[in-house]
Parts: C-alpha cells; structure tokens; sequence
C-alpha cells in the first residue's frame, strides 16, 4: 500500500489528534455505572474512509462506547456529531437512518425471519413499511428492487444458498455474516462493527476482511472493534486503543504494535483481575 | 351420560357466537402478541371500550353505526394511552399496566360516580334494536338435529364471521406487508431492529392500537349478541381466552385465531358438559357439586394455559423447530 | 442435605393434603348478606368498612366488614331465624341510619341454601365534628396498616424478579393461600381451631415450602430449557388461574373472618381513633421488615441474593451457588407472601382472590421502589398504601385502586427503574 499517499499519513500519532477529514468527532464522553467509568473519551476523531480499528482489553469499554455512539444508552456527559450534525440525545434508530450503522457483539438475529427478510426488513425508503402504505401503497416494485439488493449482499457473504432459511438455524459464524450483510442494506456512511470476526469460521475471515476493505473502496467509513492484532495491522488504516474507558493510544498500526503503553493495557489484563 | 349430546353440544358452540366472538378478539391479540411480541394482558380492556362505547352513544339517543365508530375510536385512544408510557420499557411493564388497567376500566364503569353513563352494575341493554330489525334472514331452524340455530342466531353469526373474515383479510394484506415484516423483526429482537432504523415505539404502538381496534369490534359484537353490556362480564379471564386462543392455533400465524377459537371452545364446552352430566350421575360423591364444575373448569384451563405455553408454544399445528429459534 | 431437603418436601406435600382434604368440607351453604348504600336524594353511594353481626339465641355466629362495593356476606350454619346488628360505631363519618332505632333486625328467617339478602337503610348523617386532623389521622394509620400487608406480600415479587428476570403474576395467588392455609388451622369446622397468631405458623411455612417446590420443579427446568421471558410470564399467570380457582373450589365464594380479632373496640391514639389490630399488625411487620433488612445486608445469604440480583453472572464467577440463592429468595419470599396474606386475613377478612386484587396495588409498590430491590418493594409499599387510602378523602372509595394505576403509570413516565432501582443494563 502506497502509505505516503494515504491522508493519515503524517498525523502525530498521539490520543485526541484532529485529522483532515473527521466524520465523526467525540467531545468529553463520559459513561459511568456506579462509581465505574466505563467510557471517558476527552477528544476522538475519526477520519472519513478510512478503516479505523478499536482494540483494549475485555472490560476497557469499547461496547459501551458503541452503544453511546449509537443511541442505544445514554452517557452522563458528552457530545459528538456525525458529519457536523449533533448525535447528542438522538434516539438509536434515528442515528442509523442518519447513516451509521452499528452490529452487536453479541449478534442478533432475527430468528423468525428468514435470511432474505432478515436483509430485506433493514431496506431504507420503503412505504410498505408505514401502515397506510401497506394498506393502500404501491410498494412491490420497490419490494422488487431491494430483493435484488439484497441478493447481491447475500451473495457478496456467501450466503446466497439459504435465503429462505430461518435465520435462527444458521450457525453463529453465518449470524454474524447475515448481521453484516443486513447493516449495508441500510446503506450507512460508517459501520460500526462489534468484534466481527469472533465466532466466524477461519477459513471464512480471510474473505470477511476483503468485504471490509471494500466497504472502505466503496468510500465508507469503518469502525470495528477487533482482538486479533494480526488482523488489525492487516487492514487497519488507524488504530486506537481504549483501556479502562480512556483513549490511552492512536496512530497507525505499525506505531501502535510497538507502543509500551498498549502492550501495558495488554498485560495488565493477561495478569490482572477480570478473568 | 350422553356422550352425543355434550359432543353436539360443544360441537354447536364451537361454530357459535363464542367462538366467532374470540376468533375475531384473538385476532387483535395476534397482532399484538403473535406478531409483535407484545405482551398485553388487558386485551378485555379494548372489548371494554368497544362495547361500552357502543352502548353509550345508543343509550343516549345516537345511532348504532356512530356507536359502532365511537367504540373503535374509543379503543384506539385507550391503546394510546397505555402505550406510550410502557412500550419503550421492558416487555412486562406492558402486562403489568395492561392488567391493571383493564381493573381499573371494569371498577370505573361499575361505579356510581360513572352510573349516570354507564348505569353502573345494572349495564346498558337492548342498543342492538337496529341490528335485529334488518334480519333479512326468514323465521325457522336451520341446521339438522340438535344442531340447529334460529334465524336470529344465524343473522348473529352472519355477522360475527364475516367480521372475522374481513379482520382475517385486512391482516393478510398487513402482515404480508413490509409493515408486518418490521413487526415480526421487532418481535424478534428489538435492538437489532432499531439498528436498522425502524421506529420501534411507533410500530409497538400501531400495533397495540389496531390490535385493540380489533378487540373492539369483537366486544361490540359480543354486545350486540346479548342486547347487554355489564362490567362484571369483562373481568380479566377474557384476556387469557384470546391468548390461550393466539397460543392454540399458532401465535404469529394468519388463520392461527380462528383455529384456535373453534378447538377452544369445542374443548371448553365439551368439558362443562361432561363434567356437569359427570357430577350429575354421582361420579364426584359429595366431594365436588354442580356449583364447583365452573372453578374446576377454569383452573383446568389455567393448567392448558401452561402446558401450551411450555409445550406447543408454536401452536398445535406449528412447526416445533420454529419456536425453538424463537428461544435461543 | 439431601435427604433433609426430600423429607422437607415430602412432609410439606403430606401437610398440604390434609390441609387440602378437609378445606373441601366447609364450603357452607346458607348465608346472610347485603348492600350497604347511602342514599342521599339522587345520589347513591356504597358504603364500607361497617361491620354486621349476626347472633343466634344471643350468640355470634360471624361478623363481616362491608366492602367497597357496600357489600357483606357472613356465612351461617343453617336454615334458622338469626339476628341481624349494624354496628353503628363503625359507620363512616356523614352516613347514619335513616331510621336510628333500626339497627338492629331481630327475625331474619333464612331458608335452607338461602342466600338471604338483608337491608339497612343509610342516609347522609349529620355532619358530625370530627376535625380534620382526626380523619386524616386514622386513614394515615390505616393506609400504614395496608401499607405494611402491601410491603410484606411485595419483597418475594421483587427479589424474585431481581434474581431470575420473572415477573410472577402468581405472586398474589401466594398471599391469598397463607390467608387461606391460616384460616384452616384458626376458624375451619375440621380444623384444630388455633389461634390465629399459632396458626400463622403452619400457613407462612406451608406458602414457603410451596414457593420452593414451585421453583424447584417448574421455573428451574423451564430456565434450563432456555424458556424465554414472556413465556415464562404466560406460564406465571396459567399457573395463578390453577391456585386461584383450585382456592375457590375448597374455600368457596364466601369472605370469612378468621376467629380472632374480627371486631375490636376503637381506642384512641394521639386523638386518633382507631383499632388496635392495626397498630399491631404496623409494629409486627416492623419488626419483620428491619429482621429482613438485616437478613439482606449482615448474613452471606442475603449478601448473595444481593449479589446475584445485581450481576447473575458476576455471582457465578464469584463463586456463588445461584440457583440455591434462587432457591432460597423463592422461599422467604413466598413465604412472606403467605405472612402478609395471613395480615390481610386479620385486617379483612379471608377470600378466594383476595391476593389476586392486591396483585395490583404489590405491582404499583414494586415498581414505585424500584424492581428488584426489597427496599424499594417496603418503601413503595408503605407510600402506595397511604396514598390509597388518603385518596379516599377527595375521591370517590371505589377510585381507590385506580390511585395505584396512577402512581405506577406516572412512575414509568418519569423514572421507570423507580425510586431506588438504577438504570437498566444494556447489550
Ligand atoms: N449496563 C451496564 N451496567 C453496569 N456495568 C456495565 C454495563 N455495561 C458495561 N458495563 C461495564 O463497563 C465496562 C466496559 O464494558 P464493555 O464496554 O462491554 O467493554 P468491552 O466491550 O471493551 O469489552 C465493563 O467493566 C462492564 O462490566
Ligand atoms: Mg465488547
């Protein structure tokens, strides 16, 4: 990769740094449970297009950052805007139909619905989906449309054989595919993805990594959240790292692979308390 | 003991009034349980409204059909508001509300304070004139044998099932909709549908309403029926016929209610009359009387309610793989 | 341990059948009842909390309490001419005898399976000079009374649903069995006729054995299999259906008081008039709710319901046994249940769905305090029994449990995990 041409570049590699072209910016986030403080970001930038990794050990936060992000919980303080536009106290399905996206950690699957239907129930700007609309609309053509749209997704995950299965009889690995494939129904600017990769079969995760790269050629922006460090040095443009709820590091990932703070977080949680 | 005659008997109710009159409320909470999960457990509420609705526009001089309107819109205000503060928490702060406000709705139009209008415990009777009065049907019996109703029945069962056949239809197109597929994805995980932009709460709300609206029509028929609305009739127990109903024939499922309501109350009647010729023919001794069969036959159904529940939660006839999906 | 616990059970289900065998046998047939109205021109409004006796060659056959609804029943053993006494102290304030000689109708003939209907004329009294101060001072201690009964019957709902997510809709079913299981041991014809406070006994450990045994062998198996939440709220309230009308079967239709404390003489407090019972039954379930307080924060028991209640998980990992922990909060919490209905019993009077109407009002305190906390189930106990009955001073007595509804609704509206609950998890 041509890496002198890339935007991020030559940015300082420190926590809080501003990049050329944010899409999301996070201002004083603070969540805390009780006296613990899950997430307490000062400043975060994430810059558009680019794949940018969140990594920390288990418990430093990253879900609940997710989940503030998204509308899905409610922090004690903080603002954050997406495209210039303010997230604060905006409910959760707002924020996906203002194009971001979020997968869960711990997918959800739509199990009574099946694989097609699980892809064709995320399709925006379907007046089916009000209530006169599926009275008195004409909605089958645009049905029609997103039928095809989702096969393309199905079929870009490899999943293009079960669409009339229920979604509850596919293995997690295959859950997590669907998930993935239903959020770019939605057709999102950022992507939110909540450890992917856990669950996913390993001969599956070489291909998952090129759709999540091609989700970044087609000029998205992907945040994911991921363990596996070979992974994140081989795709990410941007890492940052969470511990104890802070931005303790950021920068590219060559930078990040050798920073002792990181590999302190690291081994703090390999010898630490939460099991 | 004659086995023919209870047969016949339960058989009759199983295509009569009860039966239409559940099949339709059980449509209602069909598209409130079966399709959107959720749990209301004062679905007699919106018979409640319908009903009384009804009635109180025709008592105080209006006429049938603007009852007919007052008790649907009735019904959707009532939805309203008992969604809005409940549908955005957890799925048993809605059965919770839900129960309690049935109660609540029951003791008000029992009260003096509502007497005025609501002729406290004496009810309303005989709004449904108009209704009889239209009966195209000619004087007589039809049926064979003892399974025979008169004209007036018959009209009354014109109408009630081909209401449940118009609720029946309007839910095909709805729930065969995009509409009803985003209320089964709420059914199946509200989060995972949020993250992809559907307005959980409107649809929970639509859904609680029009259930409800539907519920209404089934009260007003039941009505309609008896010539007779009394508070002491909508008393929580009906709630959990329609959800045994909804549960019986399939939650979920398009001709799940209607099935459901016939198999209900064939077993529900068969059961009364067998036990009444049983105690009647000196099976029980002096341990049960003819005053204890109706108390029997409910905690019998409470323990039908359970078994399905634990059992068949996909209905009789369901598929027993989809509804282990449904648990995970 | 084992085989402690297999006798336990054994002799539980033993007790419960013999219980079970003679409670059949007293269903009575005849009785005497009524309505209470005050008629006041147009208006009519029932009147009640008055008491009527019934006596039989001077003797007292029963007392009864009329209800909101104005109504009573007492039960008599047979075909007979009975004397029939309002008890002109218990009526409210602004409702007196139209006729004040009549209060009492000395030949009330009651046929075999006659369910004689009786009647006492009321009217608007005159306004007498009780103050302020005195009315609002006996409902306060009333609504404490019922505060407290709310308060025991609500901890087992709410640590129940702390420790295993449910909501048991046939937690009221719980609170009407201990009334009904006491009411055997204390009034019933084939009983040992103890008294009520000795007969509490038998009634709290019997609910409690059934709140194990119901844990044991129908919510443990169904979390095993993985039974969803509404469902298990399904099940919860097929089983309520079973327990009350298999109630209704043995105990009958009929309200009956237990034996003991049925009617009291007022005595006054502070310029409070009121009955003694219901002083005890506050400083009673005082006393019991601050042994719990420290049954929940000094011994590991307790600090491990707590536990599991905050983070089921975490618990585990900790090294907690949860599903005994489960075990144990189904136990004491039944059995508290069993314990307020027994109260209730005291302060009413026995009947069939009695734990079913207080369902409601258990709801509202639950969530009012917060559900999944034992404090905040007594706390919004006591505040939803006052408020109940201090409600009755501008509205209507029927519109008394609609109060309830209100506070419950309002609550969701402005803080659902109520006054010492915290935010839901998420994810
Ligand atoms: N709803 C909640 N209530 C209490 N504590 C929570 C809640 N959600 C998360 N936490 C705590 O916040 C911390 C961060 O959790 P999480 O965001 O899931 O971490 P990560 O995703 O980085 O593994 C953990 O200590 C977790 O126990
Ligand atoms: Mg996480």
């Amino acid at each position: 990769m041509n890496s002198d041409a890339h935007p991020l570049a030559r940015i300082a590699p420190e926590p809080g740094v501003s990049k050329p072209d944010p899409i999301l910016v996070l201002d004083s986030v603070l969540r805390a449970f009780g006296g613990l403080r899950a997430v307490d970001v000062n400043h975060l930038e994430i810059q558009r297009g680019t794949i940018t990794s969140l990594i920390g050990p288990n418990g430093a936060g990253k879900t609940t950052l997710f989940n503030v992000l998204t509308g899905f919980d409610r922090p004690e303080a903080g603002k954050w805007e997406l495209n210039g536009g303010p997230l604060v106290g905006i409910p959760s399905f707002r924020v996906a139909r203002k194009g971001m996206v979020r997968t869960f950690q711990l997918t959800k699957s739509l199990a009574r619905l099946t694989v097609l239907e699980n892809v064709l129930v995320a399709a925006k700007d379907q007046v089916g989906e009000t209530f006169f609309g599926a009275l008195f609309g004409r909605w089958r053509h645009i049905e029609e449309a997103n039928e095809e749209r989702a096969m393309r997704e199905l079929k870009r995950f490899g999943l293009e054989h079960m669409v009339d299965e229920y979604a509850g009889s596919l293995s997690g690995g295959q859950r997590k595919l669907l998930e993935m494939a239903r959020a770019l129904m939605v057709e999102p600017e950022v992507v939110m993805l909540d450890e992917p990769m856990a669950g996913v079969n390993p001969a599956l995760t070489q291909s998952l990594l090129s759709h999540i790269m091609a989700l970044r050629d087609d000029g998205k922006t992907v945040v994911f959240i991921e363990h596996d460090m070979d992974v994140v040095q081989e795709i990410s443009d941007w890492v940052v790292v969470m511990s104890q709820g802070a931005v303790i590091a950021e920068g590219p990932p060559a930078h990040i692979a050798s920073n002792p703070e990181v590999i302190d977080a690291y081994l703090g949680r390999d010898h630490g308390e939460v099991p | 003991m004659d086995l023919v005659k209870i047969l016949i008997d339960a058989g009759r109710t199983a295509v009569g009034v009860p039966a239409a009159a559940y099949a339709l409320s059980s449509i209602g909470l069909n598209l409130q349980f079966g399709y959107t999960g959720l749990l209301n457990f004062g679905h007699v509420a919106s018979m409640l409204v319908g009903a009384y609705g009804m009635a109180i526009t025709v008592d105080s001089g209006g006429p049938l059909w603007l009852g007919v309107i007052v008790g649907i819109v009735a019904a959707l205000i009532l939805g309203l508001i008992l969604g809005v503060p409940t549908l955005r928490l957890r799925a048993d702060y809605l059965a919770i509300v839900t129960i309690a406000a049935g109660e609540i709705l029951r003791l008000t139009v029992r009260s003096s304070w509502a007497a005025p209008l609501t002729k406290g415990i004496f009810g309303i009777q005989q709004f449904a004139d108009p209704f009889f009065d239209v009966n195209p049907i000619p004087v007589g019996l039809y049926g064979i044998g003892r399974f025979r109703f008169d004209e007036r029945t018959m009209w009354v069962l014109l109408l009630g099932w081909g209401l449940v056949a118009l609720a029946t239809l309007f839910m095909w197109k709805l729930t065969r909709s995009p509409w009803g597929r985003a209320i089964r994805a709420i059914r199946d995980d509200e989060d995972a549908a949020l993250s992809l932009g559907k307005n959980v709460f409107g649809y929970k709300l639509q859904s609680l309403m029009v259930g409800g609206a539907i519920g209404a029509l089934a009260g007003m028929f039941l009505a309609i029926d008896q010539q007779n609305v009394n508070p002491d009739a909508y008393i929580p127990l009906l709630t959990f016929y329609a959800f045994t109903i909804v549960i019986l024939g399939g939650p979920g499922t398009l001709f799940g209610p209607i099935i459901g309501s016939i198999i209900f109350w064939f077993l529900f009647e068969f059961l009364d009359g067998f036990m009444t010729a049983a105690v009647l023919e000196g099976w029980f001794g002096d341990v049960l009387d003819s005053t204890d069969i109706g108390p029997i036959r409910f905690a019998l159904f409470g323990i039908g309610l359970m078994w399905l529940m634990i059992y068949r939660p996909q209905g009789l006839f369901g598929r027993r793989e989809e509804m282990l999906i449904g648990e995970q | 341990m084992q085989t402690t616990r297999r006798i336990l059970i054994a002799a539980i289900l033993a007790i419960l059948a013999v219980v079970l065998t003679p409670l059949a046998a007293f269903a009575e047939d005849e009785s005497i009842k009524g309505r209470l109205e005050k008629i006041d021109g147009e208006e009519r409004e029932p009147v009640g909390g008055v008491t009527i006796t019934v006596e039989l060659d001077g003797e007292e056959i029963g007392t009864a309490e009329s209800n909101d609804n104005g109504e009573w029943e007492i039960p008599v053993p047979g075909a007979g001419t009975y004397l029939v006494r309002l008890e002109v102290d218990t009526l409210p304030d602004g409702v007196a005898l139209t006729d004040p000689e009549k209060f009492e109708l000395p030949d009330v003939s009651v046929r075999n399976n006659q369910n004689k209907t009786t009647r006492f004329n009321l009217g608007p009294g005159l306004t007498s000079g009780v103050s302020t101060y005195e009315r609002v001072g006996s409902l306060f201690v009333i609504g404490l009374k019922f505060g407290a009964i709310i308060a025991l019957s609500s901890i087992g709902l709410s640590l129940i649903f702390g420790v295993t997510g449910l909501v048991n809709f046939a937690h009221g079913d719980l609170v009407t069995l201990g009334a009904v299981i006491a009411f055997w041991f204390n009034a019933a014809g084939g009983g040992p006729r103890w008294h009520i406070l000795l007969a509490a006994v038998p009634a709290v450990l019997l609910v409690a054995g059934f709140g194990g045994l119901q844990e044991r062998n129908l919510w443990r198996p169904l979390r095993n299999r993985g039974t969803g939440l509404v469902a298990m709220i399904v099940v919860s309230i097929g089983l309520s259906f079973v327990i009350r009308y298999a109630i209704l079967v043995v105990f009958s239709g009929l309200p009956r008081p237990f034996r003991d404390y049925a009617i009291q003489d007022d005595i006054q407090i502070l310029g409070i008039t009121t009955v003694p019972k219901n002083l005890a039954i506050i400083g009673f379930t005082a006393v019991v709710l601050a042994l719990i307080g420290l049954f929940l924060t000094r011994t590991k028991l307790g600090t491990a319901m707590r536990a599991v209640a905050d983070n089921s998980d975490l618990a585990e990992s900790s090294g907690i046994d949860v599903q005994r922990v489960i075990l144990v909060t189904w136990i004491v919490g039944a059995g508290l249940a069993g314990l307020g209905g027994v109260m209730f019993g005291i302060s009413e009077q026995v009947q069939w769905d009695m734990g079913f109407k207080l369902l409601l009002l258990i709801f509202s305190a639950v969530i009012l305090g917060g559900l999944g906390t034992a404090y905040g189930a007594m706390l919004g106990g006591f505040i939803v029994g006052v408020a109940v009955e201090l409600s009755t001073l501008v509205i209507p007595v029927e519109f008394k449990t609609a109060v309830a509804l209100a506070i419950l609704i309002a609550m969701l509206l402005v803080r659902p995990q109520g006054l010492l609950g915290v935010r839901e998890r998420i994810g």
